[in-house]
């Protein structure tokens, strides 16, 4: 299959705009692991010929990490910066699988003129689940077989969304198991707050090898993410229990990509 | 003698109502010094929130045993009160009993309701305090629980048990003087749960028990008077009236989001040659973040008074979970107790005084704040809506902005984002190149 991944500038250059902008963040963008999750997100959408632009180069980091660290003055500026260059392309829709972007987009940026609709991929996944678009895959890869799913806290607390995530992985016909701490109680994996960019504070053990054991305990073999931060940790913490090769770390969208075999 | 007894009363009466009108005037006090922060809009949302969480401790039932034996000291707490109006009134007019007549059938039906509350007070309060001082219930403990607040803990149960004691007693001696035939122990019928206690008293001396009858009610009505003063003199107690202002005033935005500074909004605007709105925080304020008390909102120093520091926050704590510095009660503790020092010291030496001292720093430490992922764990912990993270986050503002001071790898962090607009370093002609790998 043909991929397809305009820019909002090549799409505005033949007067076109998109419906939806998707909002790569750094993380998808420059990791290497994280990588796969925007081209898995990717081809869904190209599946679903959804009329969708990136920002490419134009895109900046939203400012999430220097906010949380104290530094809102460097926090504005990439706000402002990335306000000025989506309002000139006049976007109204936005979609991320980085919930602390999803967050600071959705919450942060309107009061600094920002106002677009934003949603987290898990949300637009659920949708076209619920449209029909994407359906279960009976007696496909994953049936019967054991996930897990971490809720991220900026998808969670932060913002509420707890049942589309999990309404997602539904379909992959799988053994959904929760962990003792889920939901509303689910365990940080340690890197929300800019702790992604420093060393633990001292301590008797990371919080990622804490939440890892957490989900090793369920018997899982796929740990499901939503996060691109808590994936990072979470595969740290498997590779530290040196369980990489019998338990995998997917973003949602890595998951529908092997299951529905695009 | 009567009227010797009525004087007594109103005398007490107004000593204690001054003693609750001086110190809720200093906690008024003392949360208005913080910043400014309009939380009056949608009233009804928060008159809704209000309800659910405070009146129905929603929160509270995450943890059902501790719900439900909570639910009855709060129950007998609101309903046994109402027996108040009446020995409050009948110590006033001398009187005794003084609804038993106009309640008539409905008296016996209402003592016993507050009887039977008053009983499971009894039973929750001994609960709990097995549960701190033998079972030692993890959250119970902790660097900040240090004597004065595993004490307070303690004599607020051991108050409660002794008010409730009282007035059982108070009932079972009035029975018997009732059985009697005694004086004004007018028949009121039975009160089944003192009526076990008759037993005890049913040798004694007609003259014997009123007297000790009045000692219960007089030891009772002091009790109530002693124990509200001392809930809002300096106690963790006070939750049980904050609890309902805090819930009102509590943010009612998603968790997620963190306030915009507007007086950063305003010099980012010029920096970046954008109009600026003439209204937008005019008036600099006196520095960025946090370093004290006064630089936090009302709304954080509410929060500080509404906390009873009953440890869910920490329990839930990943930082703290973990074995780091950090605990989310102790940073509320901190700064209840830093306000409180502010208060004394404004009061004693006038409000430009400087005592040297600062909440961040002299009472929480720069590896605490540090510790913190902003996961709202915490947040969603607590039945009465504290929010910690926003205390944190602002002295964490405090130590970047004026004082330049972050860990290394957040200088990097920052200048990476400066510079490459992403924490890593990688150029920022690169950031579309993962569409190569849809390519191959």
């Amino acid at each position: 299959m043909e991929y397809n991944v305009p820019t909002v500038a090549e799409l505005k250059a033949q007067g076109k705009s998109p419906e939806i902008v998707f909002w790569v963040g750094c993380a998808g963008s420059f990791d290497e692991r994280v990588k796969s999750v925007t081209v898995a997100f990717v081809k869904i959408l190209n599946h679903l010929n959804v009329n969708f632009a990136v920002l490419g180069t134009e895109e900046a980091c939203t400012g999430d990490p220097a906010k949380r660290a104290g530094n809102e003055f460097m926090f504005q500026m990439q706000a402002m910066t990335n306000i000025e260059v989506l309002n000139g392309y006049g976007i109204q829709k936005i979609v991320t699988a980085c919930p602390h972007c999803f967050n600071t987009l959705k919450n942060e940026y309107p009061e600094l003129g920002g106002k677009y609709e934003v949603i987290h991929h898990s949300q637009l996944l659920q949708q076209f689940i619920d449209e029909g678009k994407i359906k279960m895959t009976e007696g496909g890869e994953f049936k019967g077989k054991k996930i897990t799913y971490h809720d991220s806290c900026y998808l969670g607390r932060a913002n509420n969304i707890y049942e589309a995530p999990r309404k997602v992985l539904e379909v992959l016909d799988a053994d959904l198991v929760e962990m003792k701490r889920c939901k509303t109680t689910g365990l940080c994996c340690g890197a929300g707050g800019a702790q992604m960019f420093k060393e633990p504070e001292k301590g008797n053990k990371d919080i990622n090898i804490e939440r890892t054991e957490e989900a090793l305990q369920t018997g899982a073999k796929i740990i499901a993410a939503a996060c691109p931060f808590c994936m990072t940790m979470l595969s740290d913490g498997v590779k530290n229990k040196e369980q990489e090769h019998n338990v995998k770390v997917y973003d949602l969208a890595e998951l529908i990509v092997q299951s529905q075999r695009l | 003698m009567h009227v010797l007894a009525q004087i007594v009363f109103i005398i007490l009466l107004s000593i204690a109502g001054a003693g609750i009108y001086l110190s809720i005037s200093r906690i008024r006090k003392n949360i208005l010094l913080g910043r400014d922060e309009d939380r009056s809009d949608n009233k009804i949302a928060r008159i809704k929130k209000m309800l659910l969480m405070a009146l129905g401790q929603k929160k509270m039932f995450k943890k059902p045993l501790p719900a439900i034996l909570h639910f009855f000291v709060y129950a007998g707490f609101l309903i046994v009160n109402v027996e108040m109006i009446e020995i409050a009134l009948d110590g006033i007019l001398g009187t005794h009993r003084l609804f038993a007549p106009y309640l008539g059938s409905l008296y016996p039906v209402v003592i016993n309701v507050f009887e039977f509350l008053a009983l499971t007070v009894i039973i929750a309060c001994v609960v709990f305090l097995i549960r701190r001082n033998i079972v030692h219930v993890k959250r119970f403990s902790g660097v900040e629980m240090a004597k004065w607040p595993s004490l307070d803990a303690n004599l607020i149960l051991g108050m409660e048990i002794l008010l409730m004691i009282a007035f059982l007693k108070m009932n079972a001696m009035d029975q018997v003087l009732q059985d009697m035939g005694s004086g004004h122990y007018t028949a009121t019928g039975p009160f089944y749960i003192s009526s076990a206690l008759k037993g005890f008293y049913s040798s004694y001396s007609e003259s014997f028990l009123i007297f000790a009858e009045r000692a219960c009610w007089w030891f009772h009505i002091i009790g109530v008077m002693f124990f509200a003063n001392y809930v809002f003199y300096n106690s963790k107690h006070l939750h049980i009236f904050m609890a309902f202002i805090n819930t009102y005033y509590a943010k009612l935005t998603p968790a997620g989001k963190l306030n915009n500074m507007p007086e950063v909004t305003k010099e980012v605007k010029l920096m970046l040659n954008l109009p600026v709105e003439e209204t937008a925080a005019d008036g600099a304020p006196a520095r960025f973040g946090a370093k004290d008390v006064r630089d936090l909102t009302w709304k954080n120093l509410l929060d500080s008074y509404s906390c009873t520091e009953c440890g869910r926050c920490t329990q839930q704590c990943p930082a703290n979970i973990t074995g780091k510095k950090l605990s989310p009660r102790k940073i509320m503790m901190d700064t209840r107790d830093r306000l409180e020092e502010v208060g004394k010291n404004i009061k004693q030496h006038g409000d430009a005084y400087d005592d040297g001292k600062s909440l961040l720093g002299d009472y929480i430490s720069e590896e605490e704040l540090l510790a913190c992922t902003t996961c709202n764990a915490c947040v969603e912990a607590c039945p009465v809506m504290i929010d910690p993270v926003s205390i944190i986050v602002q002295l964490r503002r405090f130590k970047l902005m004026e004082e330049s001071q972050a860990p290394a790898s957040w200088n990097s962090m920052l200048s990476n984002i400066e510079n490459n607009m992403a924490p890593w370093k990688f150029s920022p002609a690169d950031r579309f190149n993962w569409a190569d790998k849809l390519k191959g």
